[in-house]
């Protein structure tokens, strides 16, 4: 690689730096002292098992939990110490939150094209006309048939919900997306779809995302680099393939051996 | 554009007590512009081993994998994910790719990511398919319903489908046919010609005669050649 290539990505600031981020319940760590920076485009994993703190950190990070200490720096502001109506203005343009329930994150009882609208209008936009052709042309980016527009979320598969909710984020163009465990509870065949669909818009959209799962076939697929945690800390970070093929920690080398062979 | 001074590598399985196994120790190897090296070595010397060191897959233990410039010891991940988008191309033996993916897609997908317009990207990818002989009609389709030899070519094709300056090769001509072989054979030499430094494992002997200018024995770098206990356990 040229020197010149070397130095532009050294100058590249992270999207997304995060420090210190320490979460208790109680006596019990729900996460300690977590850090990393996220650069744009670029996909990181979170793994580990139940309890492991990964989903209280990704909630942290969204602002669904109140935080004990540390920092989540996003464009040189700290997000922790903003004031409510501008962290949500934030939540509801430039971050998105997939949660693994479609439920969690969609109105049951609007209209398909009303969720995915609604975000918009949320975001300033105010024209009918424009807003129902984006959320057209959203459903389509996500494969659902446009002519179930006016459709209630609640008429739909598991895999459609969970697509219907990535549009409902994803249509204002947001920067980072935060997800979890997006594929969980979904049949393996719309796994395979969902994965493709999230890989095609990182791409595209050149999104950053933060994605909290215990699947490592997704993570492999998905994710540039992962971090590995358990009791609330992070014991092994790095490249993706290098974490699972060559693990140094033992918890982590415990995980990735006991995946099921296919 | 690879240069690896005393390399070792280990891998300590925690999980069983803590044995360490030592695998590669002083491992020493130079790879120039324009020129392939095979390495040699029975079942178990480390020749996967080094491979997968010099992609940057495994952590080494100690010295130096420095691979056009960037030292794969010390990079960062996101320098080691820049150093394979653009430079360092690798022809696994397996195939991992979602499986709704067409193959043509499979292909491209390396263009892609260096930004490439996704038509010119997929049309290149349908040039080296048709060069590899696979039949279109399997274009469309996910290439893990293929064969082992209509995988592999999948997997010839997207190492070189961008032209890498470097490029790993893990038995590239395992489960083709002569026709086929023979394709990959004029690629290597190709990618030779326009001046790439290649490292291959080949147990195809008159494939590996055909393409390597040279050959590294990896046995020299195994730690019982150099005297050490071949397994130690971790003091507890």
């Amino acid at each position: 690689m040229s020197g010149l290539a070397m130095q532009a990505l050294a100058e590249e600031t992270p999207l997304l730096s995060v420090s210190g981020l320490t979460r208790f319940y109680g006596a019990r760590v729900g996460c300690e002292d977590v850090g990393f920076d996220l650069y744009p485009g670029e996909v990181m994993g979170i793994v580990g098992e139940s309890g492991s703190g990964k989903s209280t950190l990704l909630s942290c990070l969204a602002g669904h939990l109140e935080t004990d200490a540390g920092k989540v720096v996003y464009n040189g502001q700290d997000v922790l110490t903003l004031a409510e109506p501008a962290r949500r203005r934030l939540m509801r343009t430039d971050w998105a939150f997939v949660h693994q329930h479609a439920r969690d994150g969609l109105r049951m009882n609007v209209s398909a094209g009303g969720n995915v609208g609604e975000r918009l209008m949320a975001g300033g936009a105010r024209h009918y006309g424009t807003i129902r052709q984006t959320a057209e042309d959203w459903l389509e980016r996500v494969e659902i048939d446009p002519g179930r527009i006016d459709d209630r979320p609640s008429a739909f598969s598991g895999g459609m919900q969970q697509r219907l909710q990535i549009a409902r984020g994803l249509v204002t163009g947001p920067r980072l997306v935060l997800m979890d465990e997006p594929t969980g509870g979904l049949d393996v065949s719309v796994q395979a779809r969902l994965l493709d669909l999230l890989r095609g818009l990182v791409r595209r959209m050149g999104l950053s995302v933060v994605i909290v799962t215990h699947d490592i076939g997704v993570v492999r697929l998905l994710a540039d680099r992962l971090m590995v945690m358990r009791h609330g800390r992070v014991v092994e970070h790095g490249l993706t393939d290098r974490v699972l093929d060559d693990p140094q920690h033992a918890y982590t080398q415990l995980l990735v051996n006991s995946v099921l062979p296919t | 554009m690879i240069r690896v001074d005393n390399l070792n590598k280990d891998f300590i399985l925690h999980a069983q007590g803590g044995v360490t196994i030592p695998v590669l120790r002083g491992a020493h190897l130079e790879v120039a512009p324009g020129e392939c090296v095979a390495l040699t070595g029975s079942s178990g010397s480390g020749k996967s081993t080094l491979l997968r060191l010099l992609q940057g897959n495994y952590a080494p233990a100690g010295g130096v994998i420095e691979v056009a410039g960037l030292d794969l010891a010390t990079a960062t991940p996101r320098q080691v994910a820049a150093l394979r988008r653009a430079t360092l191309g690798y022809v696994s033996q397996f195939l991992r790719v979602v499986p709704r993916v067409p193959a043509l897609d499979v292909v491209a997908d390396p263009l892609l990511a260096l930004g490439m317009d996704e038509d010119e990207a997929r049309s290149r990818a349908a040039d080296l398919l048709a060069r590899l002989n696979l039949p279109e009609r399997l274009w469309g389709l996910s290439p893990t319903t293929f064969s082992g030899g209509e995988q592999q070519r999948v997997n010839i094709a997207r190492g070189f489908v961008h032209p890498y300056p470097v490029l790993l090769l893990d038995e590239p001509t395992a489960s083709l046919d002569p026709l086929n072989r023979a394709v990959v054979l004029d690629l290597i030499r190709e990618a030779k010609a326009r001046g790439a430094a290649l490292v291959g494992i080949f147990h195809d002997a008159p494939a590996r005669a055909e393409v390597a200018d040279r050959e590294v024995d990896v046995t020299a770098f195994s730690p019982d050649a150099v005297g050490r206990a071949p397994v130690q356990a971790e003091p507890a």
